[in-house]
């Protein structure tokens, strides 16, 4: 469904992609793991139209996406949850869902549904709807990212580092959605930190040293196998 | 020596009717600020064209508030093909620094500024044309005639700003509006057409301008330096209300408004000017980041 084939990139001089090779199947959830700076979060930018690949291919559906705005890019069915979250911060947790849910075509059952699951899923964000983005705790605001990327009905949802910085309860909470988005047949692709969470969540997962693709494997091979995370990650 | 009551009260009504209809052309300044990051610098000549469209329609039609409307559309119009034209290549897909864009919309709004107000001058001359207010009637404010008009306008002013608040606060656009004010990149992957917005924001402000002319128009007379004095408060409006901030320039231009019409119970008006400059300068100095915003975390 989405592939990356040999995608390089630059911010200004330097080059962060050399040459990242990806694939993510429909209804798949695939990690990627790696340690900080190795071009993990580029790698979603660059799906995402927000870094322009110098060279090689980012298809989505057979179609080529590679420097396509990033509104269109959304529209084709594709959502990001960015590291630092982004919520809006002065928009309340109601508004914010609404940028995802007030899109062309969709009815008010659909908004309905779409808004119940969420609430269903993360129970604090009804309760909460009317208030401030930015009055909400780390965890919370992580749960609106991704509630407000659940908005956009994608096919496929970038997810970068949900857990970093959240309680373990809280991780736990990130872990379930990812279970349930997955079970809806919604295909991730999981930038994660948290080694033994993607090991878990994810079908298969990547690993990534210093701008390039280093090791793929099924996540079930690495849980059986440490010394390869041992001898990428460190860990 | 005191100052007598009633031309305390006389400079506040001034000043409450000057500063709403300062606030319609900074509101528009400021949210195209907020939401492109582009300093207007042709700000006031909208204000000036959608004067002289008023008064060629008026002269047209015989219609003040259908001259009000047929501005307002026309530079709206206009301002979004300005903005398609010029500004939309500037800002880019992102690949441009910020600091490459200010520079360039800087320069290039400046020269649309000027080449619109030489326009001005061959198409409509350089005397000033009357624009006939619609409502001619008087009361009696202690021991002058006020005119209605004026307070008129002063009320329209705050119904077309209340109107835009309620659009962005519950609007689906204004949503839109606020969240890509906020983040622009993150607006956009949540696939809000931003370059669009844009342009619509861009059109809301230059109608928003053209109304403050007609509206303006039969106090001051139609020249094609009308907006130029408008520009320059605006723009202290804008700083002193926080870069963005609606609310801020709103508070902002009555503040600055009343701030002039009490000084020129002590100086001379021409002479008022100094005291906004000097709200400015304070604010630049002990305050930058606006009067009328919370105080940054």
């Amino acid at each position: 469904m989405l592939v990356l084939d040999n995608v390089h990139t630059y911010y200004g001089k330097s080059h962060i992609l050399h040459g990242v090779s990806i694939e993510v199947r429909a209804g798949e959830v695939v990690g990627l793991l790696g340690r900080n700076g190795v071009g993990k979060s580029t790698t979603l930018k660059t799906v995402m139209g927000l870094v322009r690949p110098s060279e090689g291919h980012v298809t989505f559906e057979g179609r080529e996406i590679g420097g396509l705005a990033s509104h269109h890019v959304a529209h084709l069915g594709i959502a990001w949850v960015p590291e630092d979250r982004r919520i809006f911060k002065l928009l309340s947790v109601m508004e914010n869902l609404r940028t995802g849910l007030d899109r062309a075509g969709v009815t008010d059952a659909k908004k309905k549904d779409l808004l119940d699951k969420v609430y269903a899923s993360f129970p604090v964000l009804g309760e909460r709807r009317g208030q401030a983005g930015g009055t909400l705790s780390g965890g919370e605001q992580q749960m609106l990212a991704i509630a407000r990327a659940m908005m956009l009905e994608p096919k496929i949802i970038l997810l970068d580092e949900p857990t970093e910085g959240l309680m373990p309860r809280m991780v736990s909470q990130i872990h379930e959605i990812i279970d349930v988005l997955h079970r809806d047949g919604v295909a991730i692709l999981l930038v994660e930190q948290n080694v033994p969470l993607t090991l878990e969540a994810s079908d298969r997962v990547y690993i990534m040293e210093k701008g390039v693709v280093r090791h793929h494997a099924p996540a079930a091979d690495l849980r059986a196998n440490h010394a390869v995370i041992h001898q990428y990650l460190g860990v | 020596m005191g100052l007598p009551l009633e031309q305390i009260l006389i400079q506040t009504i001034n000043g409450l009717v000057n500063g709403m209809i300062l606030a319609l052309v900074a509101s528009g300044l400021t949210l195209i600020f907020g939401i492109m990051d582009v300093v207007n610098f042709a700000h006031g000549e909208l204000v000036m064209l959608g004067a002289f469209t008023a008064a060629t329609t008026l002269a047209t039609t015989g219609n003040f508030w259908l001259a009000l409307v047929v501005a307002t559309l026309v530079i709206a119009v206009f301002g979004a093909l300005l903005q398609v034209t010029t500004l939309r290549p500037l800002l880019g897909s992102g690949s441009r620094t910020p600091q490459e864009v200010a520079l360039t919309t800087i320069l290039a709004t400046f020269g649309i500024s000027l080449v619109l107000q030489k326009y001005a001058l061959w198409q409509w001359g350089p005397s000033a044309r009357k624009l006939q207010e619609p409502i001619t009637g008087q009361f009696t404010l202690f021991y002058l005639q006020y005119p209605w008009y004026r307070i008129a306008t002063a009320l329209l002013s705050a119904a077309i700003i209340g109107a835009l608040y309620l659009f962005l606060k519950y609007g689906k656009y204004g949503i839109w509006i606020r969240a890509a004010i906020q983040d622009r990149v993150m607006a956009q992957a949540m696939g809000i057409p931003v370059p669009l917005l844009h342009t619509a924001v861009f059109a809301i402000g230059a109608g928003m301008a053209a109304a403050s002319g007609v509206l303006f128009g039969p106090l001051a007379g139609v020249t094609q330096t009308i907006g130029a004095d408008f520009t320059l408060r605006a723009f202290i409006v804008v700083v002193v209300g926080g870069m963005g901030n609606l609310g801020g320039s709103i508070l902002a231009s009555i503040f600055i408004s009343l701030l002039e019409a009490y000084a020129s119970l002590i100086v001379s008006p021409a002479q008022a000017v100094i005291f906004s400059f000097v709200a400015l300068i304070l604010t630049l100095l002990f305050r930058p980041t606006g009067l009328f915003v919370p105080t940054p975390k």
